[in-house]
């Protein structure tokens, strides 16, 4: 009882920030007036247990008006831009909630962090090349007071895709609508090929697009924490925690069609926390769903997909996790400085590490050969049978090389074209997606972010146009998918 | 600046301090150079001839450095002609539209704050041969990728000091062959 009534008394959120933190900037000892209380009533009343004052400093804020499901790069990108482009400073409160503070299975970090343009889809194209104008001027957008500058130790090598025979006509087309885009991209036939990097073998390559501007590799781990402390600053909530069930209310309406549909809206998002069966229900007026490989999950939570299949009530959002093996190995006599990221027509791909004739690289398997989502462990044997053959046909020098170390991370793989869903639910009416890219989420995040941020605040896209990233497409059928070979 | 060395009073003792102060020293070590003997006890009277001649030290200093500044420009000449510089109003003199159709062959941007977009315009001089890029403390690994159109004809691009250029930047210069 007393719980309830202190917030009233002192003012919300009195009770779940710390002192001292950027925003209040109390000067009470909130934390250690609290002890001296419970040390105070202990003595007075011994043998008492002291639920009177309990501590919910892990809990979140019982309202917020935006709670976006999942810390990831896309999740934090999708708060900062929220701060940033709201009209009244302070005018709308974040909640993100994040299941593992290690992320240590989370995609952002186990990401290979390139970025590049070469992509079929403008709108695509148009994500990546903000993004890159984002990375670029980072320390102008991530700016905090007192906090050292960025250092996203961005290599500007290029993408360097080859295309056999089969592929060229659709690379050709590509490479056209990217350079009117605006990306710096270029075809390069075999002999030229031969003539810039000696050390590939051209053997099935038709045509190479090679991207000379704004592609490269970052380390995504520099850009999730700059974010995440340029969020905290902005003052956004952040929770440890896991969603677990959401209270919505429905309404039938007609459509203009005299359709009857149920339309719902979500109310509150009830959050458990680690190891306990605490939970604290969110109030909330917006619900965005960033949660990576396990976003299917969270859009079951909220009735999405649950109806007959074939109507819009019964399409599920088509987000599940793939895993995908990255491999570290070490070449003396490998390609050198020059190499940007090669992407082979057989699907592997490989780029320079460091200075120290280190590789990474991995290959995307087939359908049928597709590896077992359930844990991250790494499969060796894959890349003898499946990866290193394509490799060393391509670069003769990775005849010769000895595998240092390997990790797994998940896709948030989209099943139906492989590319993002982006926007609202047309029936979760309160329900925003920012998730399923397959693959290129990170050097997407923060355009998309500014995307979804511009859809609650405007009402629509206002810079980049992501329509066809809509939810609507799964139950139309009509795909947005890429031609490219990625 | 008090120890300014004045052999006498007269005007051309200054003419004296401007000749030795040749253009590798700073103008605070003026103090270094010769001191003629005699020169203490007209000190107080070289002052009232300084206040007397010039209202402001800062004048004086500004004096000594066009003279000196002067002189440099008379030893630097471009292609045997003086560089071409705008007149008081800011304007250049018609001549100057004659050389729109010279090709840039060298461009020093040297401690200039030029930054990515600024690049835009280095970039259309296809016929550039040197650029130098020094001390420039906004140019970093994403500036030097974008320097590839100059690929063909660039010899000499010198980087010495930019502050955030790092290895990262310098492995993307392979174009430039």
């Amino acid at each position: 009882m007393i719980r309830r009534v202190l917030p009233h008394g002192l003012g919300r959120g009195l009770l779940i920030r710390r002192p001292g933190t950027r925003r209040g900037g109390f000067s009470l000892d909130w934390d250690g007036k609290v002890s001296e209380i419970k040390k105070k009533i202990k003595s007075i009343l011994p043998g008492t247990s002291c639920d009177l004052l309990p501590d919910t400093s892990h809990l979140p804020p019982e309202h917020s008006d935006v709670v976006i499901v999942g810390g990831g790069v896309l999740g934090l990108s999708v708060a900062y831009w929220l701060k940033k482009l709201e009209s009244r400073r302070g005018g709308i409160r974040v909640l993100v909630v994040e299941r593992d503070h290690t992320y240590s299975q989370a995609s952002t970090g186990l990401s290979v962090g390139g970025i590049c343009q070469q992509f079929s889809l403008p709108e695509n194209i148009q994500l990546s090349l903000f993004s890159a104008s984002f990375l670029r001027n980072i320390n102008e957008y991530l700016a905090v007071t007192n906090a050292p500058p960025l250092d996203l130790q961005f290599n500007p090598s290029g993408y360097l895709l080859l295309a056999s025979e089969k592929d060229a006509a659709a690379m050709e087309s590509n490479v056209k609508v990217q350079k009117q885009e605006g990306a710096k991209v270029c075809l390069m036939s075999p002999d030229q090929l031969r003539n810039k990097f000696p050390w590939i073998n051209t053997e099935g390559v038709a045509l190479a697009s090679y991207g000379m501007e704004n592609e490269g590799w970052f380390d995504p781990w520099c850009l999730l924490q700059g974010l995440r402390q340029k969020v905290e600053s902005m003052g956004v909530f952040f929770c440890q925690g896991e969603v677990t069930r959401f209270v919505s209310s429905s309404q039938r309406m007609l459509t203009t069609d005299d359709e009857m549909v149920i339309l719902k809206r979500i109310h509150e998002v009830h959050v458990k926390m680690d190891h306990s069966l605490e939970y604290q229900p969110v109030e909330c007026a917006i619900v965005i769903n960033a949660a990576g490989a396990w976003s299917a999950q969270i859009a079951a939570l909220a009735g999405i997909g649950k109806g007959p299949p074939g109507t819009l009530q019964g399409t599920k959002l088509p987000v599940e996790p793939r895993k995908r093996d990255v491999y570290v190995w070490h070449c003396p006599q490998g390609p050198g400085l020059e190499t940007p990221l090669v992407a082979d027509t057989s699907g592997a791909y490989f780029r320079r590490e460091g200075l120290g004739s280190n590789y990474l690289g991995g290959r995307s398997p087939t359908e049928e050969e597709e590896p077992d989502p359930t844990n991250l462990e790494v499969d060796h044997d894959f890349f003898q049978e499946k990866v290193w053959p394509h490799l060393a046909l391509r670069v003769p020098a990775f005849e010769t090389l000895k595998v240092q170390t390997a990790w797994a991370g998940y896709y948030d793989y989209n099943t139906f074209d492989q590319n993002g869903v982006v926007g609202p639910h047309p029936l979760v009416v309160n329900m925003y997606f920012a998730t399923g890219f397959s693959g290129h989420g990170l050097q997407q995040a923060p355009g998309v972010g500014r995307a979804v941020a511009e859809m609650i605040l405007q009402g629509s896209f206002q810079t980049i146009d992501l329509s066809s990233f809509l939810f609507n497409r799964f139950y139309l059928g009509e795909k947005t998918q890429e031609n490219t070979t990625m | 600046m008090w120890d300014l060395v004045l052999g006498d009073r007269r005007i051309n003792s200054l003419r004296l301090v401007a000749r030795m102060w040749n253009g590798t020293r700073g103008i605070h070590r003026l103090g270094g150079a010769v001191v003629p003997e005699g020169n203490q006890k007209k000190e107080r009277t070289m002052l009232q001839f300084l206040t007397n001649h010039f209202y402001d030290v800062e004048a004086l200093r500004g004096y000594l450095l066009q003279r000196e500044m002067s002189k440099v420009h008379m030893k630097n000449r471009f292609r045997d002609k003086e560089w071409i510089r705008p007149d008081k109003y800011g304007h250049f003199s018609p001549e100057f539209w004659n050389f729109q159709e010279v090709p840039v062959e060298a461009v020093d941007a040297s401690d200039c704050e030029i930054n990515y977009e600024g690049l835009d315009n280095l970039l259309l001089l296809k016929e550039l041969q040197s650029l130098l890029l020094q001390r420039c403390p906004h140019v970093d690994d994403w500036c030097l990728s974008r320097l590839y159109p100059l690929a063909d004809s660039l010899q000499e691009l010198s980087l010495a000091g930019c502050p955030r250029v790092s290895e990262r930047g310098l492995a993307c210069l392979h174009h430039l062959q």
